[in-house]
């Protein structure tokens, strides 16, 4: 064959394996987003589930999400970007270091289902907080932690070296130039990451299976150690156990998670954008 | 003098703190191993090995056969990763060597929906839309079986594994490239020869770490494949309803008693998956230890 026409052929082949990625994602969202817009009221979105899930809204699901993104966002914010710090500016390159990086490796591949075992035995069990919010967010907020902080290390390597050199250069000391001059410079690329791994902990179903999530619990949780509905939860629960569900509260639901889960992804995407353009080292 | 000292003393307290910080990630691992083997070890007291490695996996009759479910996450990973490699090198050396900068604007970004859409969502997807569309394809009496999920799968370790792939492609020196096209060699030749070849151990990397996101998947794993826990071995296995370990784990764990065998022989299958993703992992730090990349890691 012909070598250009070979290269031709190649081009064609690798654009297809691309197309065959692309496609079915165009697919998934758009077929959830047309049945699902059927489903969404005002009613769906504000009120108590009714009749066995089969009628009513989905409010305390929501609720429920949003207070365990928040209480993870508490919990794996600080020790996300103080490990990353450490990582970024203050570790050498010895063996315990690479003990940290191979732990961080290892948090993110552990898979979400062990992670629910994990936050069954620590903390509902053994800790004694029962099958609550608490204990729901400690364990999406460890799973979320590999992803601040490598996303924040990494932020943090990118800020140039001479920042540093003029921050002491002027007396600062490390700590006083991180603090006022690499993390301001570093901090859209850490609150990319931060959102990224929220959107994850945002979806995840297996870790809050036994450790937070109520099967229909048609009221708003009042305290932290309270069960709560949660939307990937019940949208699992809807889609499997329940028989004769009206399609349009399920594909409402999964509506409502993609585009909580969507939006935090496109604010990630815009944040880091719009300062990649204005960065101006 | 006072300032100064007190300054030194804030800044020790606060480097003391980030380190804790970094170092609670080893603690965080050694915790969730601790707890596992808090919880699974009894199993292996309470089951004879004989049982636990068995072959029939009914537990209401004291039969703790993991085997079936161990099979049945190797057939549905294995198959995903056959699914997901061409596809996902392929479309990163699209995305890093070919596409046109429009096409990388819009691949990019929807690559990263993908990596977004929780795998419950998915899972929802593939039971509605897809499994009835692979009954029908097959003519088989159920969509829900071990290819849907691996197809599912394949797609939920694409990101992952694209996302890799491209850093290895960035990593290979423009000069090799130059190199290859002033010897008179194509863009394709050079592609195909010289640059991916290149980049090879980046590439297993990326399947490595895809098979790992691929064996832990749980939850749209467990709503597309049927599970049926029987041992995946006569031919057409692969279009029959499967059981894998993360389902079982997250299907049964809701309704034992706690501190009763079943539950340590939950917990025991936890272990399993731990370990595994931990070998996956290690070989992963090795290679980007070994490879001493520019600083940082993904």
């Amino acid at each position: 064959m012909n070598r250009y026409l070979q290269e031709k052929v190649g081009f064609a082949v690798l654009g297809l394996a691309a197309l065959v990625v692309v496609l079915p994602i165009l697919v998934v969202v758009g077929v959830i987003v047309v049945r699902g817009a059927a489903g969404i009221s005002w009613e769906f979105l504000t009120g108590m589930p009714r009749q066995g899930m089969k009628a009513g809204g989905i409010l305390p699901a929501i609720v429920g999400t949003l207070l365990l993104t928040l209480g993870t966002a508490l919990v794996a914010i600080p020790i996300g970007v103080g490990g990353a710090i450490y990582l970024a500016e203050y570790a050498r390159d010895t063996w315990t270091t690479r003990l940290i990086r191979l732990a961080i490796i290892n948090l993110a591949g552990v898979p979400s289902v062990v992670y629910g075992l994990f936050g069954l035995g620590l903390f509902v069990l053994f800790l004694q907080f029962g099958s609550s919010i608490l204990a729901g967010s400690l364990t999406l907020a460890i799973m979320t932690l590999p992803v601040i902080i490598s996303a924040a290390e990494e932020a943090l390597r990118a800020v140039p070296v001479e920042f540093r050199i003029v921050s002491a250069s002027l007396g600062g000391s490390k700590w006083q130039g991180i603090y006022h001059i690499v993390l301001p410079q570093a901090l859209p690329g850490i609150i990319t990451g931060i959102l990224l791994g929220l959107l994850r902990a945002a979806g995840e179903t297996a870790p809050i299976l036994f450790t937070v999530a109520a099967f229909y619990l048609p009221r708003l949780p009042t305290s932290i150690l309270d069960e709560t509905m949660a939307l990937p939860y019940h949208l699992y629960v809807i889609s499997t156990q329940v028989p004769g569900m009206p399609p349009q509260i399920s594909y409402g639901t999964a509506l409502v998670l993609l585009t909580i889960v969507l939006s935090l992804n496109i604010l990630a995407t815009l944040i880091r954008a719009y300062y990649r353009r204005r960065r101006w080292w | 003098m006072f300032r100064t000292s007190a300054r030194n003393w804030g800044e020790f307290f606060i480097v003391a703190l980030v380190r804790v910080m970094g170092f609670s990630t080893i603690g965080f691992v050694l915790l969730i191993f601790l707890f596992l083997l808090r919880e699974g070890l009894p199993a292996f007291w309470e089951t004879s090995l004989d049982n636990f490695f068995g072959t029939r996996w009914y537990p209401t009759l004291g039969f703790y056969g993991t085997l079936p479910l161990l099979l049945g996450s190797v057939v549905v990973t294995l198959n995903a990763i056959v699914i997901a490699l061409p596809l996902g090198v392929g479309t990163a050396v699209f995305v890093r060597e070919v596409a046109p900068g429009w096409a990388r604007e819009i691949l990019k970004p929807l690559i990263e929906v993908l990596a977004g859409i929780p795998s419950v969502v998915l899972g929802f997807f593939g039971m509605t839309v897809l499994a009835p569309l692979v009954r029908e394809v097959l003519g088989m009496p159920t969509g829900l079986t071990a290819f849907t999920g691996a197809l599912v799968l394949a797609y939920m370790s694409l990101p992952t594994i694209i996302s890799v792939a491209e850093d290895a492609l960035d990593a290979v020196p423009k000069s090799y490239r130059d190199a290859a096209l002033a010897m008179g060699a194509t863009r394709w030749q050079t592609i195909w020869r010289v640059v991916v070849p290149a980049a090879r151990s980046g590439i297993v990397t990326a399947v490595m770490l895809g098979l790992g996101r691929a064996i832990g998947e749980t939850m749209a794993v467990m709503m597309v494949t049927g599970n049926a826990a029987r041992m995946p071995l006569s031919w057409d296995a692969l279009f029959r309803p499967v059981r894998t370990m993360t389902a079982t784990i997250a299907a049964e764990m809701g309704e034992v008693a706690q501190g009763s065998t079943h539950y340590h022989v939950l917990f025991a299958i936890g272990i399993l998956l731990f370990v595994v993703t931990f070998f996956i992992n290690l070989s992963v730090a090795l290679t980007l230890f070994r490879r001493q990349r520019r600083g940082g890691l993904r």
